[in-house]
């Protein structure tokens, strides 16, 4: 199981993925937007979306959970 | 004359830029009106307007960029004449078309240059017909992917993908062969789609160019005087980049001969001629170094990010300038230049992969002395929010001579401390040691090299 955290403060721009894909290592899971830049968050394994936290619009802190990938 | 028909003048913009314009039209002796956002309501630029005016929440579409929000700022405070600083509203020629029907003094160009110029495929070929050199490229905007990949043929790989009426480097990328193009192509219309703003003029055309490889991206301030006079005020180079955005800029440029020099400052007073140009504007070439030559890349028609280097060598003020050439004045310019200026921009960014890292300033201690300049657009216990752009300050050194003035940006970087968001000043004093910066011999290329990478 890992677990997929912001580095970073951001807004969530765009969800690609919803709980229950398969997703494959390097497979893109959420852009976020932060001082004009996006920002895609990426898996880092093989595996399927176990839970997605975070939904478009958002605005997340430092640490946050965005997603679990089992 | 200036303080009857200009004030008070309307800043629409936020941050160090704000800042920076309200001290030069207080100096002047009018009053300087600020617009906010929400998020911005406790910057530096708010408190040191005469006078401040929310126009919305933080997001740009409902506050810097509601060209209605800001016109109606303008009514309720009496103000006369519009800054639009850079960016946001700076190159959108409805809105300056706006404040001129609004009975305002707009303080730039006339609509008719910013859409000239607005649209790069547009300038390109303007450019080229007043006898300015142009890298191969699309004379026509590329709609869809087909039209794109028939063009990169023609002009020959590497491409570089760009939109016509994007800014500030977002949408751009390097390809090197058809499947880069493909995504270059579908990156740059995203960033068509989504960067531009509700009601700007340029559509979602795409723009391709003949990449130059170890180029140096080296600009030339222009001042189009009343009665159709354009004067050069010197050059800045701005090779130093990420994600094709400038991170530090100097001037004058270390790669160019006297007489390379020479040929670019007299094309950029033909371009502005060229386009009637009136106030303060940038004439960006692209050059390559070891060819000597270079070729036009765009033109800005609006005060630049990295104006305070021009103004370090010149001695002069360009938002002074630019308000008086609004006001109609046709104020005494001397172009020379003495000594070297170098800025570097300040942002809220790692160090390393330069990624955003906004944040609360806990502690912010700027450098001061003799030939150090710092603009910034906050101070401690501010917050930078991930709505805008992350630079946070830029400081500027000026001396005698280039290693001079890398001495004492050395010096000033090592007493510049800011904590709380990340700051890419570890950045700037590992870049002041690297052998190609300090020699002078450094292309677009370098922030990349540094990092190991290829520039994307």
């Amino acid at each position: 199981m890992a677990e997929v955290r912001a580095e970073m403060v951001a807004n969530v721009w765009k969800v690609v993925v919803k709980e229950g894909d398969a997703v494959s290592d390097g497979d893109t899971l959420v852009i976020l937007e932060s001082m004009k830049m996006e920002i895609p968050v990426l898996a880092e394994d093989d595996g399927v979306v176990v839970r997605l936290k975070v939904a478009e619009g958002d605005v997340i802190q430092e640490g946050d959970l965005i997603a679990v990938i089992e | 004359m200036l303080t009857e028909s200009l004030g008070p003048v309307l800043v629409a913009n936020r941050g160090e830029i704000a800042r920076r314009i309200i001290r030069t039209v207080k100096r002047l002796g009018l009053r300087a009106v600020a617009v906010h956002s929400e998020a911005d309501a406790g910057l530096p630029f708010v408190r040191e307007a005469d006078e401040a005016v929310l126009i919305g929440p933080a997001a740009p579409a409902q506050s810097y960029l509601d060209t209605a929000k800001v016109l109606e700022a303008a009514r309720a405070t009496g103000a006369r004449a519009v800054h639009p600083g850079y960016g946001f509203l700076a190159e959108n020629a409805r809105f300056a078309q706006a404040v001129i029907d609004a009975g305002l003094v707009w303080v730039g160009p006339s609509p008719e240059a910013i859409d000239r110029m607005g649209d790069k495929i547009n300038a390109r070929n303007l450019m080229e017909a007043a006898g300015v050199p142009v890298a191969a490229g699309t004379r026509e905007p590329a709609t869809d992917l087909d039209l794109a990949l028939e063009a990169a043929r023609s002009i020959g790989y590497p491409v570089m993908v760009k939109t016509a009426g994007g800014g500030g480097g977002i949408g751009m990328s390097v390809a090197r062969d058809e499947s880069e193009l493909a995504k270059a192509f579908e990156q740059a219309s995203r960033a068509a789609a989504r960067f531009a703003a509700g009601d700007a003029p340029a559509g979602p055309a795409i723009l391709l160019e003949r990449y130059i490889e170890r180029a140096r991206h080296v600009e030339v301030q222009i001042l189009g005087l009343p009665g159709g006079k354009v004067v050069a005020l010197g050059e800045r180079d701005c090779s130093v980049q990420r994600r094709h955005q400038k991170v530090v800029e100097e001037s004058p440029s270390p790669g160019l001969t006297p007489e390379l020099r020479e040929r670019m400052l007299a094309a950029a007073v033909r371009a502005g001629e060229a386009v009637g140009y009136l106030g303060a504007g940038t004439v960006e070439c692209l050059v390559d170094a070891d060819a000597q030559d270079f070729v036009f890349l765009e033109m800005n028609t609006r005060l630049q990010v990295e104006h305070p280097v021009t103004e370090l060598v010149t001695g002069l003020d360009l938002v002074e300038l630019q308000l008086r050439v609004a006001a109609g004045e046709c104020p005494e310019v001397t172009t020379a230049t003495a000594g070297h200026a170098i800025e570097f921009r300040v942002y809220a960014e790692d160090p390393k992969r330069f990624f955003p890292g906004p944040g609360t300033i806990t502690v912010w201690d700027e450098p001061t002395g003799d030939g150090v300049r710092v603009d910034s657009g906050y101070a401690a216990g501010d917050t930078v929010t991930p709505f805008y752009d992350p630079l946070m300050a830029k400081l500027c050194v000026h001396a005698p001579t280039r290693t001079e003035a890398l001495e004492r940006a050395r010096k000033a970087v090592a007493s510049f401390t800011v904590e709380g968001p990340k700051n890419n000043l570890a950045f700037c004093a590992e870049l002041l040691e690297h052998r190609e910066f300090v020699k002078g011999d450094y292309d677009t290329g370098l922030v990349a090299r540094m990092r190991g990478g290829r520039p994307a």
